[in-house]
């Protein structure tokens, strides 16, 4: 039998096949938009909210940040948001230019 | 003054919870936040120079090659993968199975410098240099900026593959591959952002 893990802040090999399955059908969706040239902000949002859940699954899962504390949470995932947020506001002012 | 019987059970839930744990060295963490703050600023400043000339941007974003980004894409995410399957591997005491990931995690770092050079090679021979437009200055510059990270990660990963090798990794010595597994993660969190905006979005 296994001895149980001394670090559960890493998460099991199963969650993280999980993460990268669902990041490379992500991956698969954001190549599809580009190979079809969609454009437009539905598709910009769609896009920029999978590279949000990706960008997350990544700091919370690859860089075991969820069970870190709080504060390294918030500034890794505050990072995220603020560049997400920003691109969306630039997207925003491209179109109305 | 007896203490209540359930600040008792309180305290017993506490010791079998996780304490919350920054994984790796807290001087990594900072150097992975002044890094995540200089590619943040120069992704914004990308979308907003984007904003000022949406035409001119989307007709050179045409000349990318969004097959190679995307296949680098899958090769960062595949690499970051490795590196947590080895991490996982090295907190369960079995230091040769991580090496063999980290090889796995070298080998898709390989492919995507492979990948990049041809991409350059190929942009360099269309003419697009910094000062052919902005939209190029931003290309070169940005993604050149990463793919430096990228090397110097690689450099870390195999660093930490010759620390697995000689076995001075271990349930209780996380410390060396957590630190270079949080830095090889950051390099792939960036590209997640910069492949979208400078290759797909329009």
């Amino acid at each position: 039998m296994m001895p149980p893990d001394p670090r559960p802040i890493h998460a099991t090999p199963a969650r993280a096949l999980g993460v990268w399955t669902f990041l490379i059908a992500a991956t698969l969706v954001t190549w599809l938009v580009g190979e079809r040239g969609a454009h437009g902000p539905a598709v910009v949002a769609l896009m920029f909210g999978l590279a949000y859940i990706k960008g997350s699954l990544i700091i919370l899962e690859f860089m075991a940040l969820r069970r870190a504390p709080l504060m390294w949470r918030m500034l890794t995932l505050g990072w995220l948001t603020s560049v997400c947020a920003a691109i969306a506001i630039a997207y925003w002012k491209g179109m109305n230019s | 003054m007896n203490t209540p019987a359930y600040t008792l059970d309180a305290r017993a839930a506490d010791a079998t919870a996780p304490t919350p744990h920054l994984p790796g060295d807290l001087a990594i963490w900072i150097f992975i936040l002044a890094e995540l703050l200089a590619f943040g600023v120069f992704l914004v400043a990308y979308a907003f120079a984007r904003s000022g000339d949406v035409a001119g941007f989307d007709a050179r974003q045409l000349g990318l090659d969004r097959d190679a980004g995307a296949i680098n894409t899958v090769l960062l995410l595949t690499s970051s993968f490795f590196v947590v399957r080895a991490t996982q591997a090295v907190a369960a005491g079995a230091c040769a199975r991580a090496s063999g990931w980290l090889v796995g995690a070298i080998g898709c770092g390989l492919g995507f410098v492979v990948i990049k050079v041809f991409e350059y090679a190929e942009k360099f021979g269309a003419g697009v240099t910094l000062s052919s437009s902005t939209f190029d200055m931003f290309y070169l510059s940005l993604t050149f900026f990463h793919f430096m990270h990228v090397l110097l990660g690689l450099v870390i990963l195999a660093a930490l593959w010759l620390g697995t090798r000689q076995r001075r990794y271990g349930p209780d010595n996380m410390n060396g591959i957590e630190s270079g597994a949080a830095y090889w993660h950051m390099v792939d969190l960036v590209w997640l952002i910069l492949f979208p905006l400078v290759y797909v979005m329009r």
